[in-house]
């Protein structure tokens, strides 16, 4: 899959090929959805973690006015512990062959690499929040009305984009040698604070929790917004760097 | 022993292998005696605050500490851009962050505690969700990240190219971190319980005090940081001849099987 008409330099500073870019990231994207759909490790193992832990928070807070009232959170919660397994997943994915080592080598964009890996992880973890959130609906009795389900598709959209352009970053520092792995949580949980901040506020107005209004919850889809942009960019000129160890 | 790489180590000879020199000495004198006077003022002459009492005194340790921290955040900020940038790409810098991390670590430490204290007696809590709190909260877990990443092994320019790029990207997080607390907080009333609990209205012998323990603090950081960089920089250099020496070693024994 190496392109040998590409002259590009071994450094990464290479002018960047827009199209070359968009391609890797296409290719690098379907290859991971292709690899989570044949071996469904999302499906099998990570889903049933995140319902667990839903279960368990109804354990720990044996109260069913309690759980309503902080369902929106025990979603997002849920999730981000599953963001920690699905970006060691997604990097393990590719370290077990040295596949990334070849990757890098054979003078494929990074930010390709990156926004491909950013890509498929985010589609997976939509999946995951509208299982938790059904899940939701379920366990905690959560409602959802129309307009609420808009805000919630809408913040569920932007969520995951930052999550994924964060877990992909922070799993391309902790990827690969030994004693790299048990960083991934450290680096990664206060970084994103700032999505469970605004995710679980926005939900909290779409599911209209204690009375709040769908209204409040657009402005921290603003925050989520931010956040998942600055941290694309980010991602996608840092990514590089970090990964030319 | 008598390798003596200029690159990694500006400041040692070959028969100086400590890290003191004329102007730490100097400056540790100067410190010793800032903080002698910082006791006795802060401890025992100032006065007593009209509101809180003597526990007023903790402000003395607690809000130097804290702006020790900052200023140590900004340095790692500014050392790991420096060290980025090819034009003052340098060892040095990366261990300049690397001291300033470890420092602004201890102190964000001694900050925090020193200010749960000083919120109980006062407010009668240890801990409150202002913003401040918080964002200081989340910066010291994110330099205990950055020291584990700087601790992850490789060689000199892996370990410093990866820890400058994770304090940047820390450089950007935490405004947002900070930010999205703001938000968050504005939300739910909070009582004067999370005001601005600093604001002490300061007789002229408090403000000299404070302003002296800022000063005297941050001499103390500047003697910290010299020292530890050149700590580090021995340490590389020894990792370098370590190296050095096994190469060595190994050529003379293929040598001896030339033979």
């Amino acid at each position: 899959m190496s392109k040998p008409s590409q002259n590009s330099s071994p450094e990464n500073s290479s002018p960047k090929n827009t199209s070359t870019v968009i391609a890797t990231a296409r290719l690098i994207a379907t290859k991971d959805l292709r690899v989570e759909l044949r071996s469904r490790v999302l499906l099998n193992q990570v889903v049933p973690f995140s319902l667990i832990v839903m279960v368990m928070f109804a354990f720990a807070l044996d109260s069913d006015a309690v759980l309503e009232r902080v369902a929106p959170g025990l979603v997002w919660l849920a999730t981000l512990f599953s963001v920690l397994i699905m970006v060691s997943r997604s990097f393990a994915v590719e370290t077990a062959d040295g596949a990334l080592d070849q990757l890098r080598s054979s003078g494929v964009p990074a930010m390709g690499i990156f926004i491909g890996k950013t890509v498929a992880l985010m589609v997976q973890l939509l999946v995951l929040v509208t299982l938790l959130v059904g899940a939701a609906v379920v366990l905690y009795r959560a409602q959802v009305s129309w307009s609420g389900g808009v805000l919630l598709v809408t913040t569920a959209i932007a969520a995951t984009c930052g999550l994924a352009a964060v877990g992909t970053l922070y799993g391309g520092l902790a990827a690969g040698a030994k004693g790299r792995e048990t960083l991934l949580p450290l680096l990664l949980l206060p970084v994103v604070a700032p999505v469970l901040i605004g995710a679980t506020r926005a939900t909290e107005s779409a599911f209209g929790t204690n009375g709040i209004a769908i209204s409040e919850g657009w402005p921290w889809l603003g925050l989520l917004a931010v956040f998942a942009v600055l941290f694309s960019v980010a991602g996608a000129v840092a990514f590089g760097p970090l990964l030319d160890d | 022993m008598n390798t003596t790489d200029t690159t990694t180590a500006p400041n040692s000879s070959p028969r100086d292998r400590v890290t003191g020199t004329t102007f730490t000495r100097g400056l540790g004198v100067v410190i010793l005696a800032g903080m002698i006077l910082l006791v006795i003022l802060g401890l025992f002459v100032s006065p007593p605050d009209v509101n809180q009492g003597e526990s007023v005194r903790i402000m003395y340790a607690h809000v130097p500490g804290a702006w020790l921290a900052y200023l140590a955040f900004v340095v790692t900020g500014i050392s790991s851009a420096a060290y980025l940038w090819k034009r003052t790409r340098s060892l040095t810098w990366d261990r300049i962050a690397g001291a300033s991390a470890e420092v602004g670590v201890l102190f964000m430490g001694i900050s925090l505690v020193t200010g749960s204290l000083w919120g109980r007696i006062t407010w009668g809590t240890y801990w409150t969700w202002d913003a401040r709190l918080t964002t200081t909260a989340f910066l010291f877990v994110t330099y205990i990240g950055y020291l584990a990443v700087r601790g992850l092994g490789g060689t000199h320019q892996q370990r410093a190219r990866r820890s400058a790029v994770l304090a940047l990207l820390a450089v950007l997080e935490i405004p947002l971190v900070h930010f999205s607390v703001e938000l968050w907080n504005t939300l739910h009333q909070e009582a004067s319980i999370a005001g601005r609990g600093t604001d002490v209205e300061m007789d002229g012998l408090m403000l000299f005090t404070l302003f002296l323990g800022v000063v005297v603090f941050t001499l103390m950081y500047v003697w910290l940081v010299l020292h530890r960089q050149r700590s580090l920089a021995l340490d590389d250099m020894l990792d370098d001849s370590g190296l050095d020496n096994a190469l060595t070693a190994r050529r003379a024994e293929a040598q001896g099987v030339a033979r």
